[in-house]
């Protein structure tokens, strides 16, 4: 798998999503300090960073969900956040996203929720809409699944479901928020292949969320390593496993303790209990 | 102190903006008969078994208390006025929203806060999909439509055969030809008419709260047990408060 770093691909063929200088607080929590990201086309491009990190929030900005303080978010070309709310929702239409539990609609079956986004956005023909929920149904191995309620679905079939719906109007862009958070060995394969699979078939532009280090290297083109707001880290999957920066070594690691500390911010430890009988003495 | 009056100034702020929101979708709610029909049905007529019963039961109850009081003058035989006008103007309107605010408004705030809760909202806006105009106009518009008929079922019940004429009638022995000779005489349209004004004001306020409780939810359990008591607790005062209100205006 080769990928063009950002210089190369700012050179040739634009980014599908430019990220320039994105601040974000989430009250006084400041969740993103001048974060430059850049989405190359057809590519698998994964945002990892430890939990905590706001890479659901970089999902939601790019989505026009909320909007940043500071800085930019390019959509093929379009400033995503200097739309109206009719051509925003004009180019929604054009993204795909997955939410970490499926967000599936309770109400409605396999069927309908696939078919939700084409009866919403497209007149066409009943037969049509049928086919063509079959057909992505099919691609995530759920066509015998269409009658089922969300509720009667396994996680990792729901987040199958999902996918299905975030590709029934072949979009450009798909997000993945975690996609494989609390799935069995065996449905993370699926979803990885699946994942994979997809974005070449269709030729779409993925971004997938995660915190699962070796599930999400293995499968993208592209990784970015992001925590405390900034930046730590991209390149390559091989580029980011050789990375220098003890943060992104402790966080690919897993190690307990390191740049981001086992403790939370805390008095000494010996004063603190101290503190305490000095307290209950007097 | 000046920080609570500046939140609840704000919170007055967002529901009233809420409610623009909501009435500039009503249009796309009318323009879906399936979506309207669907909630239609979860709003009104799954809270027909309670309004049909609690109304007789006050029609019953306002028959045994009238008929006593109504005796001691002699007058026995304007059961029927009694219950006619105090049902069509008080209780067909009050007691219906309060039944309404806590069958439908309860179940469209924690209906709507768990969708919130669990993305479905989110997930419609980015398919491009406005909740507003999808989620929560037609419910809106489908409580506003419920309120007048369901009020309307409530009084024809508590009047009628199963209410007060069932216990005037046929077990206290009051004529039923002056039960009903005496309704028509004394009851005009202008109390039709100031009935319905009630209930369309009953039906959009505890739409309206239920809905924006719904949807402003904090996005976890206790936020969606919270929305679904404040919907009961506030509708209902404002239920009482608006009577009053409405019912001072029209005497």
């Amino acid at each position: 798998m080769t990928s063009p770093s950002p210089d190369a691909a700012r050179s040739g063929i634009t980014p599908l999503v430019q990220v320039r200088g994105l601040k974000f607080s989430h009250g006084p929590r400041v969740i993103y300090d001048a974060v430059d990201i850049d989405i190359p086309r057809g590519k698998v491009t994964a945002i990892m960073g430890p939990s905590g990190t706001g890479k659901t929030t970089l999902l939601r900005l790019i989505g026009g969900q909320w909007k940043p303080n500071a800085g930019s978010v390019v959509f093929d070309g379009i400033d995503v956040h200097s739309q109206s709310r009719s051509q925003l929702f004009a180019m929604r239409k054009r993204m795909g996203m997955l939410f970490q539990n499926g967000a599936l609609l309770t109400d409605l079956t396999v069927f309908d929720n696939v078919a939700f986004p084409l009866r919403e956005h497209s007149k066409l023909p009943e037969s049509m809409i049928r086919d063509l929920v079959l057909m992505k149904l099919n691609a995530v191995g759920l066509r015998g699944a269409r009658d089922l309620y969300p509720e009667e679905l396994s996680g990792g079939m729901s987040r199958r479901v999902a996918l299905a719906r975030a590709i029934s109007l072949d979009p450009e862009l798909v997000m993945f928020d975690e996609p494989f958070t609390g799935q069995d060995p065996i449905s993370m394969g699926v979803l990885m292949r699946l994942i994979r699979e997809l974005n070449n078939a269709l030729g779409l532009t993925s971004i997938v969320v995660s915190h699962d280090v070796e599930e999400v290297l293995s499968i993208s083109d592209y990784a970015y390593v992001i925590a405390g707001g900034k930046v730590l880290g991209q390149g390559t999957p091989e580029q980011v496993r050789a990375s220098e920066s003890p943060l992104v070594q402790q966080f690919l690691k897993g190690e307990h303790d390191g740049p981001v500390p086992f403790h939370y911010k805390a008095s000494p430890y010996a004063q603190d209990l101290l503190g305490a009988a000095a307290g209950a003495r007097s | 102190m000046i920080s609570m009056i500046g939140n609840y100034l704000q919170g007055i702020g967002r529901a009233l903006f809420f409610l623009f929101t909501i009435i500039a979708a009503l249009p796309s709610a009318l323009a879906r008969p399936r979506l309207m029909a669907q909630q239609l049905y979860s709003v009104g007529v799954l809270s027909l078994v309670i309004v049909v019963l609690s109304g007789s039961f006050i029609g019953m109850v306002l028959a045994l208390q009238f008929y006593r009081t109504l005796q001691v003058f002699g007058a026995g035989d304007s059961l029927g006025v009694a219950i006619a006008l105090s049902v069509v103007r008080e209780f067909g309107p009050v007691v219906t929203a309060l039944l309404f605010a806590g069958r439908a408004g309860s179940a469209l705030a924690a209906e709507i806060g768990l969708m919130k809760a669990t993305d479905q909202l989110s997930g419609m806006e980015m398919m491009a999909v406005d909740p507003v105009k999808r989620v929560i106009a037609p419910r809106f518009l489908a409580g506003l439509i419920s309120m007048p008929l369901l009020s309307f079922i409530f009084t024809v019940m508590a009047i009628g055969v199963a209410g007060g004429h069932a216990i005037g009638v046929s077990l206290l022995g009051v004529d039923a030809g002056s039960y009903w000779a005496g309704i028509r005489e004394v009851l005009h349209g202008d109390d039709i008419r100031d009935a319905l004004i009630k209930t369309l004001v009953f039906g959009a306020a505890c739409s309206w709260i239920a809905v924006y409780q719904g949807y402003h939810a904090a996005p976890t359990s206790a936020g969606v047990a919270r929305a679904t008591t404040n919907t009961v607790v506030i509708s209902s005062l404002a239920i009482l408060a608006l009577d009053f209100i409405l019912t001072a205006f029209m005497f």
